[in-house]
């Protein structure tokens, strides 16, 4: 793993994978890259069982984290939350002794049923997509981590297979930045959304 | 004899056994037809190693009887003997029963008087525990209805040479000498003296002295003999055991067989009896082994010769007047139909008893030894034929006429390959197939109950009938194809067989097997599978989960601390497999388990003092943010 500047750790929550169709999709371009481990959440706790230990010394190997999930009742799936509660541990991830993981780079890659547009105050779900990720940008603030702009795959409902295959393609790319560290996060802070603009944010990317 | 005495007659017996019991088991016969063959290899009429002495080595021998039932006995708990008390009565009384008028009319319908008959007649009836009960063993038949109804009959017919015993003298012609002779084989019974009343309490003191002992006695004894943990005086106090046993039997008259029998049963539930059973299985093995070879050398191809008609016909005469009563009885006690002709075709030979019973008939004139000797070769031959009539009924009658081994197909379906095959589809496995096939997995069942795989069969699956450690039988259920193999046999052993063949020939196969307890589950990950399934563990955490609920904790909390406890459990499983290997000195499988326990005890008062689920606790918490605030 030392042959790359940064390590990523991506936990990745789906309790139903197998009826999905954009995730299903999503996971294959990233899922065995070299300096990223793939951490899948449902398949590792079927009974939500959650190896604290172990959870928090993968967290200590890594230096970029990443929730991947579905938003779900505009929140994380039930076992990524049980997942916050246990292993972001009061003395270990906060609080006067908790400081494991400061400095860490936390990154939410979502996906939405509902399109772009569905998303804004004046739309139907009254409130960008970003501010229902705050209760995870908090956690990543009190945390002491870096919170950034989440990646969004909006309108799985009726996306096509081309469009699946071109935010798989950006997702790689994205990942691959952030562990090779060609990520311009200065950018990418100004953005709704991280692959809003993918040329802006990827330094020396070529158009 | 021919050669110098007693290691001569080792080197010859060992050798015929070591050369011709893998050929015969090589060659699809069974061990048993192996030693017999050998037998007759090695006897007068054969190379004539064995000279006379082939008497001498068959009384010896027979010890390997008595120590097969104590072993028999220490696989059967009390409460199942007492379950089976209906077969044995009903269906050994009958059979007995049936079998004496029906031959002793035969007899009688060839000119012979009634006592000589009866005589005849009790002497046949008797079948043969030592070969039936091996060659079933040896084809895992024993658990089947046909199998435990051939034990039943035949621990009816153990008990039913006691009376025969004390009839004999009664049936002497007029001319008789009265001299009782003893019908075991050593000694003289000490209670000859006593009168009838007399006897009959004796038996029952000793009978009871047997059972008392074996409850209140036997356990200390074991325990100091363990103490000293040597191996090899544990092995000296266990022949002991049967010994003293079987010598105490043949002195109060009854039969050694029995009383060891009684003694196994009553040790059945100790914590000494898998160690009992390791010490003498050899002892049994070898001793029977020689008895079978006694069996095959003493028949007397001389005599046969000379009058190959009369024996013949005996022979005929026995087996069909057997085989009728016993056809008949398997009817009467509603058994399917395959079961019947193997349960039938298993009990249609003359027994061991008829050597002793015929000799004892001789010596108290009942009848003379011109008679006795066409009998006892009848008797032998009849011995001999039976695992080849059990391997007839195997390879004929049963794709004939019984539960196929597969199903036959019309020939147009395409038989497409199963990915999941299951062995043994008990408690167990029955509840993964179903799971399976809710779930639209297609499985293919191993199964060797054959009115399990009738039902099954009508149920639409594909079953097929025998011995899953068969590599042909794994074959034609498709094992090349398939990805999974599932090992739901009840007796871990068997699964350990199962796998072993499975892995030499589909590798390629992921096995998941079934373990009944801890010790069974370290056997099974020593041979390298990976995943094994103990079959108590989770029912017993759901029940411990229940009773943490009952006890006041909270639902949640008891299912969480019962997971942690459990993820523990299966570390600590492989933890300890290792520290096993690492004990260089012998310590007994009960000790080990004690110990075994011990870590495990040890280990999990450590583990209370760790923090469960600390992300939803509080206190931390208020020490840092409540401030003075914060109650104590």
């Amino acid at each position: 793993m030392n042959e790359f500047k940064k390590n990523v750790l991506i936990i990745f929550a789906h309790p139903a994978l197998q009826k999905s169709r954009v995730n299903s999709k999503l996971i294959k371009y990233v899922n065995d890259m070299q300096g990223v481990t793939f951490h899948d959440l449902y398949e590792i706790y079927p009974d939500f069982h959650i190896n604290v230990a172990k959870e928090q010394a993968q967290l200590l190997k890594h230096d970029i984290i990443v929730f991947h999930h579905p938003l779900f009742w505009f929140s994380v799936p039930a076992l990524l939350k049980e997942w916050m509660d246990l292993v972001l541990e009061h003395m270990w991830a906060y609080g006067r002794k908790g400081s494991a993981l400061k400095g860490k780079k936390l990154l939410s890659v979502i996906t939405t049923g509902g399109r772009e547009s569905l998303f804004s105050e004046k739309a139907y779900n009254r409130h960008p997509v970003k501010e229902f990720l705050y209760p995870v940008a908090q956690t990543a603030y009190i945390c002491g981590m870096d919170y950034l702009p989440p990646f969004v795959v909006h309108g799985t409902h009726t996306i096509t297979q081309e469009m699946i295959a071109a935010h798989g393609e950006d997702y790689k790319e994205i990942i691959t930045a952030l562990r090779d560290d060609t990520i311009d996060l200065e950018k990418a802070a100004e953005m709704p959304r991280l692959n809003s603009d993918m040329n802006d944010v990827l330094k020396g990317r070529k158009l | 004899m021919q050669g110098d005495g007693f290691f001569f007659q080792a080197f010859v017996y060992l050798t015929a056994a070591v050369v011709s019991v893998p050929i015969a088991k090589k060659a699809g016969l069974g061990s048993v037809l192996g030693y017999l063959l050998a037998g007759i290899i090695i006897g007068p009429f054969g190379l004539s190693f064995t000279g006379q002495g082939g008497q001498d080595v068959m009384h010896f021998a027979e010890f390997g009887v008595v120590m097969m039932l104590f072993l028999i006995g220490l696989e059967l708990q009390p409460s199942l003997l007492w379950r089976l008390r209906g077969p044995i009565l009903g269906m050994g009384g009958l059979q007995v029963g049936l079998s004496v008028a029906l031959i002793t009319s035969m007899a009688m319908l060839m000119g012979m008087t009634f006592k000589v008959s009866l005589a005849i007649g009790m002497t046949l009836a008797l079948s043969s525990t030592a070969i039936v009960l091996q060659t079933l063993k040896e084809k895992s038949l024993m658990k089947t209805d046909a199998g435990q109804s051939s034990f039943a009959v035949l621990l009816f017919q153990d008990i039913a040479v006691i009376p025969m015993l004390a009839i004999m003298p009664l049936l002497a012609s007029a001319d008789l000498a009265d001299t009782h002779i003893q019908a075991g084989h050593n000694g003289t019974v000490w209670i000859d003296g006593l009168p009838g009343w007399g006897h009959a309490l004796a038996v029952i003191a000793v009978i009871a002295a047997i059972i008392l002992a074996g409850m209140f006695l036997v356990r200390p004894f074991f325990r100091a003999i363990a103490k000293t943990q040597l191996r090899e005086l544990f092995t000296a106090a266990a022949l002991l055991l049967v010994i003293g046993i079987a010598l105490l039997m043949s002195k109060v008259g009854l039969s050694p067989a029995l009383g060891t029998f009684l003694a196994g049963v009553v040790l059945a539930n100790s914590e000494y009896r898998h160690e009992l059973e390791g010490d003498i299985e050899p002892f049994k093995g070898l001793l029977l082994g020689l008895f079978f070879i006694a069996v095959g050398s003493s028949i007397d191809f001389g005599l046969i010769s000379s009058n190959p008609g009369q024996i013949g016909l005996i022979v005929g005469g026995l087996m069909c007047a057997k085989l009728v009563i016993l056809l008949v009885l398997g009817r009467v006690f509603k058994m399917g139909n395959d079961q019947n002709i193997l349960f039938a075709f298993s009990l249609a030979q003359g027994g061991e008893f008829a050597f002793v019973l015929f000799s004892f008939a001789v010596q108290n004139n009942v009848f003379s030894e011109s008679l006795a000797n066409p009998l006892i070769a009848a008797v032998a031959i009849s011995m001999a034929l039976t695992p080849l009539l059990l391997l007839v009924n195997e390879k004929v009658f049963q794709p004939r006429f019984g539960t196929k081994e597969s199903e036959s197909r019309e020939a147009d379906k395409i038989d497409e390959e199963n990915p999941v095959i299951i062995a043994g589809f008990g408690n167990f496995g029955s509840i993964i197939g179903r799971l399976l096939r809710a779930n639209d997995v297609s499985i293919t069942v191993l199964e060797q109950d054959s009115d399990k795989v009738e039902l099954l069969r009508k149920l639409g699956l594909k079953v097929f009938y025998g011995n899953a450690a068969r590599h042909d039988l794994l074959h034609s259920a498709g094992a090349e194809k398939a990805k999974l193999l599932v090992l739901a046999v009840g007796d871990s052993e068997k699964n350990l067989e199962i796998c072993n063949v499975a892995r030499k020939h589909f590798p390629h196969l992921i096995i998941f097997a079934r373990a009944s307890g801890r010790s069974q589950a370290y056997e099974l990950l020593d041979a390298g599978i990976d995943h094994v399934y103990r079959e108590t563990l989770d029912t017993s955490l759901k029940a411990g989960i229940d009773v943490l609920r009952a006890l006041g904790f909270r639902s949640y909390h008891a299912h969480r601390i019962t997971k942690t406890f459990r993820l523990h459990d299966e570390e600590s499983i492989d933890e300890l497999r290792h520290l096993r290997h690492d004990q260089k000195k012998y310590i007994g499988h009960a000790r080990q388990r004690i110990e075994d326990l011990e870590q495990l005890l040890l280990s999990e008062l450590k583990e209370a003092h760790e923090h469960h689920d600390a992300g939803w606790d509080t206190v931390s918490m208020r020490e840092e943010f409540g401030g003075k605030q914060a109650d104590k």
